[in-house]
């Protein structure tokens, strides 16, 4: 604990960018060795088609943990979202505004329940969000029985068409990132949000509605949570409730803590999220390509998981050691 | 202007119907730097939180400004004027300086934050403070202690701070670190701060404050200007007269043998060059400040937090106690100061607690152990519904015997008690002073530390003095609390 380093250190988001370049290589090297390429365009295509759907999630879900909540209910709401964009748009192109409005509201509510109830009536996140998904879930088994709704062509457009090998959803969704850090770094509530995270109290005693800043960030991640169900039905060309059941919810925590953010909240970025979804693209492309197991690649996913937050929780105990008194070997 | 920056006159407060303050008076200048000081339990830090918004009085008035204020919440006490800097950090190490001095308040440009502002007005308030070697864009965290303290200066500052309270400032501070911080105070004097200053190191409040206030068991003994008092006097006022408590004799029969502890050139991050003996059948204290490293001997001695240099020996034969286990096998036990947090499982039965050490260690556990657990409950007196209650429901005084029990139950052979009398009821602490009695007639080593230094004075056959981390003196046990005090506070004898 003694040994300081001598220079700066690498920053996180740095650090996670240069993960990301690891991966790739290691990836590439390992494909290559098969005999296949990575980066042959399929595969590019590949690797970011994934990113969009997972990132989505995943930017919003960001801004909640850096207050230090969570949203399970996410996956719920992008199948619900999906279902009302579906159902709105009915197959009539001149329908998409109003269901794009129509997805931004209800998930917008949803987000709003649920940091209304974290945030005034003090239950716990997990508890909250897990209730909401529960809640939204029975809605979606009782009310819909199979795919509903029919999305217009030109709206399918969104989950398929490329610029080059980079599909569109995939460079809306880092448009959405890019506000993000925008949001994060240049509002005031935006800003608040690593101070509620960081400490609440701290927040608090400096005059931050600690309240509101939690609500908006929830709010937020519910909208993000639409965009991804909007993505959904353009995929599939119809609403479907049974998406909830790939958890994604869990992609996106994954994805978050890949990119640096602290689960306890104050601490990372949407930058590193960005990278952490691009990492567990990379990955289940590579698994794909090697054709691996589909159970040994939850493994190897959950393993990766696992290494990052550690070596990410080793580098927070050094930065929190106390600061000596005696320094070391002034006795010896 | 005319009259005091602040007046506050007649403030009571009692917590839980213990009188804490009562009737004190307090006034400041603008510019004044003003030294609150009292031994430990005196009150300062009562008052301090008073005047923060913290806590609020339960009479009295307090005026700022010739306004009166009264003050439910710390916001309410900033927006007055009202600065505190406690000794826990009111900072978010992971923000830059500039973003945590203006928290709450970022300046604004088209509805967005003006980053360019903020580090500009920090620049402006350090260099006002006269601080060239802190940048406004250094991340909190990564800053020493004294930085973040000016940190906090400069927060208060830019709040429009015109009374900053500083809460024991440099215990945390290397000697460099003081000379800045000295530096700071007089710059504040100089803009017309006012700074009320809690310490107890009698060299700084001389060299820094204008008047000093002392406080004796939460009544205002006296305020004086600096000039007109010696630090001879002012320990006697901080240790005044006091009623006398009752502590029982060393029990006949008590005789002192073997050294049990030894501790030759113990040292960490937190204390150095400890040397410490006891001998069974004696009890020593430990005396010193809030800070001065009583509790981290014992949390060394124990392995939560071991010694990096130094040794220990327990019976004659060297031991490295690297764990809290380690000592428990080698027979120590540890009556924690945090009695709620590391003493007791407060959800759990008195029984469950009370077996807990016996349960978790194999090398101690025993039937016979076990089968004496409740006979020793019973003979500290626990007041319980039954040994199925959980501990939380029961009072300070029996919750604290029940952590005794833990302990004994495990036939240790050296026991430390860090502040076993904090927060419980005068029959409680009569029945643990004579139950440390009782200890040391049977053999065992005690360490006992108290911050009531009556207790230390009353119960031990020698006093190891701390100041700063290291034992500055080793007094016999009739010592006087005025000896023991100008040991504690860096003095050196009378």
């Amino acid at each position: 604990m003694t040994q300081r380093l001598a220079g700066p250190r690498l920053g996180t988001t740095a650090l996670i960018y240069l993960a990301l370049a690891g991966v790739l290589v290691v990836g590439g090297a390992a494909v290559a060795m098969d005999g296949g390429n990575l980066f042959a365009t399929a595969n590019l295509v590949d690797m970011l088609t994934r990113t969009s759907l997972t990132g989505f999630l995943a930017i919003g879900m960001t801004l909640v943990i850096l207050c230090r909540s969570l949203d399970l209910s996410v996956g719920y709401t992008a199948a619900l979202s999906s279902l009302v964009a579906a159902t709105t748009m009915d197959g009539q192109a001149g329908n998409v505004p109003l269901a794009v409005a129509a997805v931004l509201l209800v998930s917008g509510f949803v987000g709003a329940f649920n940091g209304a109830v974290t945030a005034y009536l003090g239950v716990n996140p997990f508890i909250t969000t897990l209730g909401t998904g529960l809640i939204i879930k029975g809605y979606l088994d009782t009310q819909y029985k199979g795919p509903a709704g029919d999305v217009p062509a030109v709206f399918q457009q969104f989950g398929y068409t490329r610029i080059g090998p980079v599909p569109v959803s995939a460079l809306v969704m880092l448009l959405v990132a890019a506000a993000a850090i925008w949001f994060l770094r240049s509002t005031r509530i935006g800003h608040h949000m690593y101070a509620v995270g960081g400490d609440a109290d701290v927040a608090r005693m400096s005059g931050i509605r600690t309240g509101r800043t939690l609500l908006v960030a929830h709010i937020l991640c519910g909208m993000t949570a639409g965009a991804a169900g909007l993505l959904l039905a353009a995929r599939f060309g119809t609403g479907s409730a049974e998406a909830y059941t790939n958890l994604y919810e869990l992609d996106a925590i994954a994805a978050v803590v890949l990119g640096g953010t602290l689960l306890l909240g104050g601490k990372g970025g949407v930058a590193g999220t960005v990278a952490g979804v691009a990492i567990l693209a990379v990955l289940d492309t590579v698994f794909n390509v090697l054709q691996i197991d589909p159970f040994a690649k939850d493994v190897l996913r959950g393993v990766v998981i696992i290494a990052a937050v550690a070596i990410y929780a080793r580098r927070q105990l050094d930065r929190h050691a106390r600061r000596p008194r005696f320094a070391e070997g002034r006795a010896s | 202007m005319t009259g005091p920056l602040l007046a506050m006159r007649g403030i009571d407060k009692a917590f839980l119907g213990v009188p804490v303050l009562s009737a004190v008076d307090l006034t400041m200048e603008p510019g004044e730097v003003h030294a609150l000081v009292g031994e430990n339990g005196a009150g300062k830090s009562t008052l301090m939180k008073i005047l923060a918004g913290v806590h609020t009085a339960d009479a009295g008035t307090i005026e700022l400004d010739g306004r009166a204020v009264s003050f439910t919440h710390p916001l309410q006490a900033q927006q007055a004027g009202v600065a505190s800097v406690f000794q826990e950090f009111n900072l978010l190490p992971e923000l830059t300086v500039a973003e945590n001095v203006h928290l709450g308040r970022e300046p604004k440009r088209r509805m967005l934050i003006d980053r360019r502002a903020m580090t500009e007005s920090t620049a402006a308030v350090l260099a006002d403070l006269g601080v060239e070697d802190l940048s406004p864009a250094a991340k909190v965290g990564t800053l020493s202690v004294a930085h973040q303290q000016i940190t906090e200066i400069a927060k208060a500052l830019s709040q429009g701070a015109d009374l900053i309270c500083m809460d024991e400032p440099t215990a945390a501070l290397a000697d460099a670190e003081v000379e800045l911080l000295y530096r700071l105070i007089g710059r504040l004097r100089e803009r017309g701060t006012a700074v009320l200053y809690v310490s107890h190191r009698l060299k700084e409040i001389f060299d820094l404050c204008d008047r000093i206030t002392v406080l004796k068991d939460g009544r205002l003994v006296d305020t004086t200007a600096a000039a007109d008092i010696t630090p001879d006097d002012l320990v006697a006022k901080m240790v005044g007269r006091r009623i006398e408590a009752q502590f029982p004799d060393r029990l006949p029969g008590t005789e002192t043998g073997e050294v049990r502890l030894r501790i030759t050139g113990g040292g960490n991050d937190r204390v150095d060059a400890i040397d410490l003996e006891v001998r069974a059948g004696e009890i020593v204290g430990l005396a010193g400040l809030q800070g001065s490293g009583r509790t981290e001997i014992a949390e060394a001695v124990f392995g939560i937090a071991p010694f990096t240099r130094g040794s220990i020996e327990v019976d004659g034969a060297p031991i490295r106690i690297t764990k809290p286990r380690k000592a428990i096998n080698a027979g120590i036990a540890l009556v924690t100061e945090d009695r709620k947090a590391q003493g007791l499982a407060l959800r759990q039965s008195v029984r469950a607690n009370a077996r807990m050490v016996l349960d978790a260690n194999a090398r101690v556990h025993s039937r016979a152990r076990l089968a004496r657990v409740s006979g020793l409950l019973s003979s500290l007196d626990l007041v319980a519904r039954g040994e199925d209650q959980e501990v939380r429901f029961l009072s300070g005084g029996n919750q604290q015997k029940v952590v005794v029990a833990k302990w004994l139950a495990a036939e240790p052979g050296i026991i430390v008690l860090d502040e076993p009398t904090r927060g419980i009821d005068v029959g409680a602490k009569h029945k643990l002073y004579s139950v440390i009695r009782e200890l040391a007639a049977e053999g065992l080593a005690v360490l006992l530390i108290a911050s009531e230094l009556i207790e230390v004075i009353g119960l031990a056959d020698r006093i190891a003095v701390l100041h700063d981390g290291r034992i500055a003196a080793e007094l016999p046990g009739g010592a006087t609390e005025q000896q023991v005090m100008a040991y504690a506070t860096g003095r050196g004898p009378e």
